[in-house]
């Protein structure tokens, strides 16, 4: 027969929905194939066996589909072979025409104990899942040979284990987070090829009609259950109406379920109709290891009322959204009618929009049969961030479209001051930092003792000397150049602040000059500072103007000084500042060691960019040397020949 | 051809073209319009929180194109780039447009996943987008 051989050869145009792919698949992993594909003889004869189909027709199909002629069932014979043996438990001729229409799966009795031997621990609620839900992920084509041989222990022991969890939360809801991902992690197993193997092979039991696929299904989801002794009849009932229940429709919360969300809802909010807060709802989801952008597609779907918030039902949605995601559904782009807040709470809110229609007019229809839920919750959102915002929203939406962005636009102010405010404080404070970082080296130095110093000028001197050596911490070490003066010029030295040390010592006399006047004519201080300040700025002005012999400006600057110091002539006026200083209370010694502070301070400066230009000077000179010599030393051979 | 964007402090946080090719240029335009924009919103010195003011009207117009601004009170610009030769689109066409942008806007930044600062990607964002885009083409 050709089309038999040509229907041998993988089947290639003989088409099989998902779930018969799957569940071919599985059969043909069953009947254990070896490393070229074949199947092996005896298993296809007990499968075909436990079809009940009579033996002439049994023939038939293995000659049909091609597998008498090779000798052998390979992949593509086997699947014919299924598809045939559905088509003659149909009651159609074992032919190749009638495997093109759709034909249920077939029927295998007696495979089940065999199965069941081999993987004890079956779930029996879960395969009508896969088969009867469309929109699975991963529902792709079963690729056969190589790959089920590996799986079966993979998945049995992957179902033994999810076996349990589901035990568990059907008898008690879990408590932890950790908990309700694995509740309905057994209860889906999408595409285990033992699962489909199982579908295949569940007994069928006479009595069950088989009219088309699902409630065939139906039936066979409850076949496996009588053979597993090891099942308590109750439990298994409840995982059935479980079962039920899913294979009705995955988006639906069943009662369960419904429990379990309504005691995770209880533990992050006591109050049952109060609402859960955008970012303990983010914690709590978070927990749930999806990603985030699928976090943010579910808080999408489920925050109806897009209140930044979570109601009771919204947030059973969101967490059946979550446990379905957890399970390998797709996410909806739009919310299924079971799980509306509307579905669950028929009473509460009529008609909620989904989440797609974002036009103000809808969105008017469901403000009205929101804003009764939200009124009475205004007490519980008065605390909250978004929602107060969103009270007004529904009430002007209704009644104008200009004015609809008022409530949008301070709650959207809300929401985006909290982030701007996030950059704005930032940089807030780094001035704030800076401006801090500013004033903290004008802060006072630590205080030298305070040791009244009424009497001797010796005593005066000490207290001079104290006051220096409290003080000169900060200060430029004095250089060794200058030697100890005797205990009259002590008083001089005591602010070294110099420039160069070739100038130290008249330096040191203009500012022990200055320092004395200080103490008793602020104007003269203040001039005596003026020039001194001047002096700074002075030598880098007459720096920058000549790039060499940087001494000759300091120089050259000193005589103004000096010229400035010499009127004020220091014997006589330091005799009178000495007297007129013993009367002085010590904190003008601090104001003045305080200025003394930052005149050293500024110099220190000035010195710093002084010393960074002259290090650039000499790094050109140097280049120039370098550059002279290379040319030198080329003109040389020249000049000698 | 129409172009819509969400900018954040001067880079976009959504920008959305139809038709999808050229749209580099269309990129620079919404650049350049953010100058526009800066301008207009420094220039008003009174309080906030009109809803006309949010609306900065037609930007300038080009030879091939024309561009609307809006801002929203946290800073947020919408920059929407028309096509000259489309004449049908009123200035109220533009402005509901605006408030769409809006809403859908408010309505992203109220998911606690969504980091202020972020592109947006919200699928009901997208959606919206388009369904406004279908409709003003």
């Amino acid at each position: 027969m050709d089309q038999g051989s040509a229907a041998g050869t993988g089947g290639t145009f003989i088409s099989l929905s998902d779930t018969e792919q799957r569940c071919y698949s599985g059969l043909y992993a069953l009947c254990q194939p070896d490393s070229s594909g074949k199947l092996a003889a005896g298993k296809v004869a007990e499968l075909f066996r436990a079809s009940q189909l009579p033996a002439e027709t049994l023939h038939q199909v293995t000659e049909v589909c091609g597998a008498k002629r090779l000798g052998y069932f390979g992949c593509g014979q086997f699947y014919v072979a299924l598809k045939l043996m559905a088509a003659a438990q149909a009651g159609l001729p074992v032919r190749l025409e009638s495997v093109a229409g759709e034909l249920p799966l077939p029927l295998f009795i007696g495979i089940t104990n065999e199965l069941e031997m081999r993987y004890p621990n079956h779930p029996s609620t879960n395969e009508s899942q896969p088969h009867i839900l469309g929109s699975l992920t991963g529902s792709a084509p079963r690729p056969p040979a190589d790959r089920p041989v590996l799986r079966h222990p993979d998945t049995s022991t992957d179902k033994q284990e999810a076996w349990s969890p589901p035990r568990s939360p059907g008898i008690s809801p879990p408590r932890s987070p950790s908990a309700y991902r694995s509740y309905p992690y057994g209860a889906q197993r999408n595409g285990t090829d033992t699962l489909l193997a199982y579908d295949g092979k569940v007994a069928g039991c006479p009595s069950v009609p088989q009219e088309n696929s699902s409630p065939s299904h139906y039936s066979l989801k409850l076949q496996p259950e009588q053979p597993v002794i090891t099942r308590v009849a109750s439990v298994e009932r409840l995982v059935e109406r479980a079962e039920m229940d899913y294979s009705d429709d995955p988006w639906r919360i069943t009662e369960e379920q419904h429990e379990y969300y309504t005691n995770q809802f209880r533990s992050l909010q006591p109050d049952l109709s109060a609402l859960i807060m955008g970012t303990v709802a983010k914690n709590f989801f978070t927990k749930s290891k999806l990603p985030i952008p699928e976090l943010s597609h579910i808080w999408e779907l489920s925050d109806v009322d897009k209140d930044g918030a979570l109601t009771f039902p919204e947030f059973c949605t969101a967490f059946h959204l979550i446990v379905a995601r957890k399970n390998g559904y797709t996410l909806p782009e739009t919310l299924p009618a079971t799980l509306r807040p509307g579905f669950v709470e028929p009473g509460v809110v009529p008609a909620p929009p989904s989440e797609e229609m974002g036009s103000v007019d809808l969105q008017m229809t469901s403000r009205p049969g929101v804003t009764s839920k939200q009124d009475t919750r205004d007490e519980s959102r008065k605390p909250e961030e978004f929602s107060p915002k969103r009270i007004p929203d529904p009430h002007e939406k209704p009644i104008q479209h200009v004015s609809t962005l008022k409530p949008d636009s301070p709650q959207e102010l809300d929401a985006n001051m909290k982030s701007r405010t996030r950059p704005r404080s930032y940089s807030s404070t780094s001035i704030d930092d800076a401006m801090k970082k500013v004033e903290e080296p004008p802060t006072p130095p630590p205080r030298p003792q305070k040791t009244h110093s009424r009497a001797s000028s010796l005593d005066l001197n000490k207290l001079f000397q104290q006051s220096a050596q409290g003080a000169k911490s900060g200060w430029l070490p004095r250089p060794p150049a200058l030697p100890p003066r005797p205990p009259a010029t002590q008083i001089f030295s005591f602010l070294p602040g110099s420039e160069k040390s070739s100038q130290k010592a008249v330096q040191q006399a203009n500012f022990a000059d200055f320092s004395k006047f200080r103490e008793e004519q602020e104007s003269s201080v203040r001039g005596g500072l003026s020039t001194e300040d001047l002096a700074p700025p002075k030598l880098d002005s007459t720096l920058r103007h000549q790039g060499h012999a940087p001494q000759k400006p300091v120089r050259r600057k000193l005589h103004p000084e000096s010229q400035s110091a010499t009127p004020p002539s220091a014997a006589p006026y330091s005799a009178a500042t000495l007297t007129k200083s013993t009367q002085r209370p010590p904190p003008k010694q601090k104001r003045e060691i305080q200025m003394a502070i930052r005149k050293n301070r500024e110099t220190n400066a000035v010195l710093t960019r002084l010393n960074s230009e002259l290090q650039q000077q000499l790094k050109v000179v140097h280049r120039e040397r370098v550059t002279l010599e290379s040319q030198l030393e080329l003109l040389r051979p020249v000049a000698s020949t | 051809f129409l172009i819509c964007v969400a900018i954040r402090a001067n880079y976009p946080l959504y920008i959305r073209s139809v038709p999808t090719q050229g749209e580099l240029k269309f990129h620079y335009t919404v650049h350049t319009s953010l100058d526009v924009v800066e301008e207009k919103i420094s220039g008003v010195g009174k309080a906030l929180a009109d809803q006309r003011e949010l609306y900065l009207g037609l930007l300038y117009p080009t030879e091939d194109y024309k561009v609307y601004g809006y801002v929203t009170n946290s800073k947020v610009k919408f920059v929407i780039v028309v096509d000259s030769s489309n004449t049908s689109l009123r200035d109220n066409e533009i402005r509901s447009m605006f408030r769409k942008l809006h809403n859908s806007f408010t309505d992203v930044m109220c998911n606690p996943f969504y980091n202020p600062g972020d592109p947006i990607q919200s699928k009901a964002f997208d959606s919206i987008v388009s369904t406004m885009m279908v409709q003003a083409c």
